[in-house]
């Protein structure tokens, strides 16, 4: 939140910043210095200071003139308690899998019986799944590094042990199966089913990193601007015409194919939860959207064409 | 853990019978359902003590009454419907843990583990059970009719301080008592290879749910005592907030 003189009449703010849970004045601001001055413990990604105790907390864009207060404003601050930023967790969660695989992949020791150590799988479905697995993550990294802009800069700290534990145990899960030396090939349809998978996979890969350039264009760099979606001139950008969320559409795609061609049960697993999610987080979305916008296309659905 | 009691929902409650009215015929199936259950632990912990009385040991008490226990713990998994369709305001995850962890226990481990059935560990989470359920249901179905007698509030806030340890214990010690016998006959296992690439092993499972006891029971026991000094001593206790 800043403030700003105005150019001909200086209005002056008293600030004072209350604890919102037991409403004891942190500090009184007449010249506005930053809070953290004060208590250096809660830098600026922690703060949460909002009008009214249990309302929504303020931008960091908010300027002072601009809000509902008198000369005298009284803010309630909260602790958000420690805070990590997005892009590291990004990195974490994501490089675990990454590297997990391959050590299953590699059959490192104290995995399998050691006489498996370091030997390779005789199916080349196994190979291609690590290739699959790989590139995903890897696309993963690359777009956290190069594509998103993010909203927030931080999340919670405890967010990093919840997601890591759930990206890196399910990806442990998985590579154990599909590395493993009794592991079964598709048998429903063999090869076919597998060519089939591989197609749905990368076209949904595709689809996916469509969308996330998509969205990113939307977005001027440094700014966090909120617009409507709209299909461009790349093909796999026109599910925007049906769906709110297309990456959750293509990520769930995605990990359908990979389940069709490693016919892992563990992989089946994994794809339902993650779909679970992911169209919690399309709704709440979708919801947004919908609030914000009065023109919002009505033919969307969140995340699967008039379905959900 | 199974011997867990809904305690979110008892002021919860309390408070939506003052704030709002649910509709007359929620309150008259919930009425009707808790003096039921009420009534059906009444008869479990009754026959328990009958066949006892006449028998004078607790061999042969699982046997005789499985049939009412599994009949009327299964039928609490509609307490999970009453959270989703929001007759009860409880959260359904919590519900469905404590329901899924009773019938987890009757159904895959004394049920199907013939061998373990006359273990003095399964008369004692059944006697706790039946306690707390008899004393649980009761406070639901006087909540419902708004004629609260303050013994049975005393019961159900109190009596969890020995009754959950003891249930515990007697759970922890039932599947303990039952893991050699999963190892030898490897029931409800799955081994590779197989067509779906998976595997499943009981043994291990049932390991894993003894060691999740450890963080589980102290925030559910420190969750009850929370609870407990709002409920009965009017404690203002302000909550951490995410």
């Amino acid at each position: 939140m800043t403030s700003q003189g105005s150019r001909k009449a200086v209005v002056f703010f008293e600030v004072e910043i209350l604890d919102a849970k037991t409403k004891d004045k942190l500090c009184f601001l007449d010249k506005v210095r930053p809070l953290h001055k004060y208590y250096p413990q809660w830098y600026a990604a922690r703060q949460s200071i909002r009008l009214d105790p249990k309302g929504k907390s303020l931008k960091d864009e908010d300027v002072l003139q601009h809000l509902p207060v008198g000369t005298t404003a009284t803010f309630y601050f909260r602790d958000l308690g420690a805070q990590i930023s997005w892009v590291t967790v990004f990195l974490t969660e994501y490089g675990g899998p990454l590297l997990l695989y391959l050590m299953f992949y590699f059959r490192v020791p104290f995995i399998y019986a050691p006489k498996y150590d370091f030997t390779t799988s005789k199916h080349w479905v196994v190979h291609l799944a690590c290739m699959c697995h790989s590139f995903h993550y890897l696309k993963r990294l690359l777009e956290t590094l190069f594509v998103h802009r993010f909203s927030h800069g931080t999340m919670p700290l405890r967010n990093i042990f919840k997601n890591c534990t759930y990206y890196w145990g399910f990806a442990a899960w998985m590579a154990y199966y599909i590395n493993h030396p009794l592991y079964t090939p598709p048998t429903i349809y063999g090869e076919q089913q597998v060519r089939i998978a591989l197609v749905i996979f990368l076209f949904c890969q595709v689809g996916n990193f469509s969308i996330h350039i998509a969205l990113r264009n939307l977005r001027p760099p440094g700014s966090k601007t909120r617009k409507i979606p709209y299909p461009t001139k790349n093909p796999f950008t026109w599910i925007f015409l049906l769906v709110s969320c297309p990456n959750y559409t293509y990520e769930l795609g995605s990990w359908f194919g990979f389940t069709l061609m490693t016919q892992c049960l563990p992989v089946a697993f994994f794809t339902a939860v993650g779909f679970i999610q992911m169209t919690v987080w399309a709704k709440g979305k979708h919801r947004s959207y919908l609030k914000e916008f009065r023109d919002y296309p009505p033919l969307r659905s969140p995340i699967l064409p008039f379905v959900l | 853990m199974a011997s867990t009691e809904e305690d979110g929902s008892v002021e919860e409650k309390e408070n939506n019978n003052k704030k709002r009215t649910k509709s007359a015929i929620a309150v008259a199936w919930l009425t009707f359902y808790n003096i039921a259950m009420t009534a059906g632990w009444l008869v479990l912990a009754i026959a328990m003590m009958r066949f006892y009385i006449q028998k004078g040991t607790h061999k042969g008490l699982y046997k005789s009454i499985a049939r009412t226990l599994k009949f009327f713990q299964t039928i609490a998994l509609v307490e999970v419907v009453h959270c989703a369709i929001g007759i009860v305001r409880t959260s359904v995850i919590v519900t469905g843990v404590q329901v899924c962890s009773r019938i987890f226990m009757v159904w895959f481990i004394t049920n199907s583990i013939k061998q373990i059935q006359n273990e003095e560990s399964v008369i004692l989470f059944l006697a706790v059970w039946t306690f707390t359920e008899i004393t649980r249901y009761s406070f639901y179905t006087f909540n419902l009719l708004n004629h609260l007698p303050y013994f049975i509030k005393w019961a159900r806030y109190n009596m969890f301080i020995i009754m959950y340890p003891l249930g515990v214990a007697g759970e922890l010690l039932t599947i303990y008592t039952a893991l050699p016998y999963v190892r030898k006959t490897g029931m409800l296992s799955v081994r590779l290879p197989n067509k779906y690439n998976v595997s499943f092993d009981y043994y291990y499972f049932l390991v894993i749910v003894m060691l999740s006891y450890i963080p589980l029971f102290p925030q559910l026991y420190f969750h009850m005592l929370r609870q407990r000094r709002k409920v009965l001593l009017g404690e203002i206790i302000v909550e951490k907030d995410e």
